[in-house]
């Protein structure tokens, strides 16, 4: 923990409740920090359930992300038809806008739940892919050189060069993957929501918006940002455990 | 006895550069030489041929005893290329585990290899604790450990400083001296090429090709250095390397 962002947190904190004081501004528009507090405070179960309800959909979403990335990669990396066949669609699926895309998904895939996890992987996979394909082309042509000479296989290759050079790859994408996969989950909750059918955080941001519960849909978003600064500190923290022992060399 | 005859041999990549032309050399058993030249004289594609990373256009490789199967040929880079998440005893298992043989089963080799290049106590070590000089031991270790046929050697101290790449270099020698391994070395430096070599192959470029041949009068210790006959032949070599740049 370090001391600025905590001291200039807790003093913007402040001037904005002096200002919700001196103004009088009525909380249905913008509520102080002790009405959001107190908002989580009154109904805390039930935010922290649809807080679980988006994280399950992220971390699923997270998981495929890595398994589809980590293989695609592999398989570019191994087969130069294969490259030239995923490659292009991969970028496509990229720079497709998710809010366009996501209302197909959830009327095509039909089950709330995989539709939901479809859009977050969406948004999720390419980070992981892209590093990991990159990472798995990095080791440098003498060591792939050294590797023939000693008659390695191709699995052996992977296994003993390739896969570790790509590790510290793939954890930069992982930690990028991991924000976008919150991200993405929300937008599918917020797209989803209007269908009908959802208990994440994104639909009480929207439920409690229609109902003017202010301090409560803000009370949810706090929760959102406190939920992605975990996911990105506890995936820096697993990167720089994995990575204690490497150097630059 | 010679090991290996190479015959003719010339190669032009793709983009049309003649990288070598017409070499001929022999290489005996238990030899040390150098092959030296400027950037661009074929002899780093002279050395990925012998390693057979490479095929020649023209002319052949006759090896004593067939070409060299897996792990026959030991190569050093000019960087140390270690696995950078594996310790230094991971590292020169690395040749023996790709051929499968298991770690314990290896571990007497790969201790005596790390023995032999003075890194005795830092089995554990991974490369980032270790400084360049250290780093190329753990390098040349790995080429050693499988008792290789000959060991190829690529500029292997040209990113060392001047002190550590003194060191090293007597220390080549006298495991050369006493393992009689059969050591090509590639090399840009006179001084290195005169103090190491038995035989100093001289290379001249565009295109590739042997200039001519010196055979080293000086005898392999680190004393060699001081010796008025060291001057002499790094004299010699100098000569001919210009003679040759200017009639190519």
């Amino acid at each position: 923990m370090s001391w600025p962002p905590t001291i200039a947190g807790l003093l913007a904190l402040a001037l904005w409740q002096g200002a919700v004081w001196a103004t009088g501004v009525p909380a249905y528009l913008v509520p102080g920090p002790i009405a959001i507090v107190q908002a989580f405070l009154a109904v805390p179960g039930f935010l922290l359930l649809s807080l679980a309800s988006t994280l399950v959909v992220t971390f699923t979403a997270l998981a495929v992300s890595t398994v589809l990335g980590v293989s695609l990669a592999i398989a570019i990396t191994a087969s130069r038809w294969a490259r030239a066949a995923i490659e292009p669609w991969a970028v496509a699926l990229q720079v497709t806008p998710i809010v366009a895309i996501a209302p197909l998904i959830i009327a095509w895939v039909g089950e709330p739940f995989a539709a939901l996890v479809a859009c977050a992987t969406i948004v999720a996979f390419f980070p992981i892919f892209s590093s990991t394909a990159i990472g798995l082309a990095s080791p440098p042509p003498e060591l792939l050189d050294l590797f023939r000479l000693n008659g390695a296989s191709r699995w052996a290759t992977l296994r003993l060069l390739r896969l570790p050079a790509a590790l510290p790859y793939f954890l930069a994408g992982l930690r990028i993957s991991g924000g976008l996969a919150l991200v993405g989950a929300v937008v599918a909750e917020f797209v989803a929501g209007a269908g009908g059918f959802a208990s994440g955080l994104a639909y009480r941001i929207l439920e409690s918006g229609y109902r003017l519960q202010i301090p409560r849909m803000f009370a949810a978003l706090v929760l959102l940002s406190l939920a992605g600064i975990a996911i990105n500190t506890a995936l820096s923290t697993l990167g720089r455990l994995l990575l204690r022992h490497r150097g630059e060399t | 006895m010679t090991l290996l005859s190479i015959e003719s041999v010339a190669r032009r990549f793709p983009n049309g550069t003649e990288a070598l032309r017409d070499a001929t050399l022999s290489i005996a058993s238990g030899d040390f030489v150098a092959l030296l030249g400027p950037s661009g004289c074929g002899k780093s594609t002279l050395l990925r041929l012998i390693a057979g990373l490479d095929a020649p256009d023209a002319g052949a490789l006759h090896w004593q005893g067939g070409p060299p199967g897996p792990g026959e040929i030991g190569v050093v880079f000019q960087d140390a290329t270690l696995l950078p998440w594996a310790t230094a005893e991971e590292n020169v298992w690395l040749p023996l585990r790709l051929r499968g043989i298991p770690r314990a089963e290896a571990q007497p080799a790969i201790h005596a290899a790390l023995a032999r290049v003075g890194l005795q106590g830092f089995e554990g070590a991974r490369p980032r604790e270790l400084s360049g000089g250290m780093r190329m031991r753990v390098s040349l270790a790995r080429a050693l450990v499988g008792r290789p046929r000959v060991l190829l050697m690529d500029e292997p101290f040209a990113a060392l400083d001047e002190f550590t790449r003194h060191t090293l270099q007597d220390d080549l020698l006298a495991l050369w001296r006493d393992t009689g391994s059969t050591i090509v070395f590639v090399t840009h430096s006179i001084y290195e090429a005169a103090f190491l070599a038995r035989r100093v192959v001289v290379m001249t470029p565009r295109p590739g090709r042997i200039a001519t041949e010196i055979t080293s009068p000086l005898a392999p210790v680190p004393e060699t250095r001081f010796t008025p006959g060291y001057g002499t032949l790094v004299a010699e070599i100098t000569a001919v390397l210009r003679q040759s740049m200017a009639t190519a």
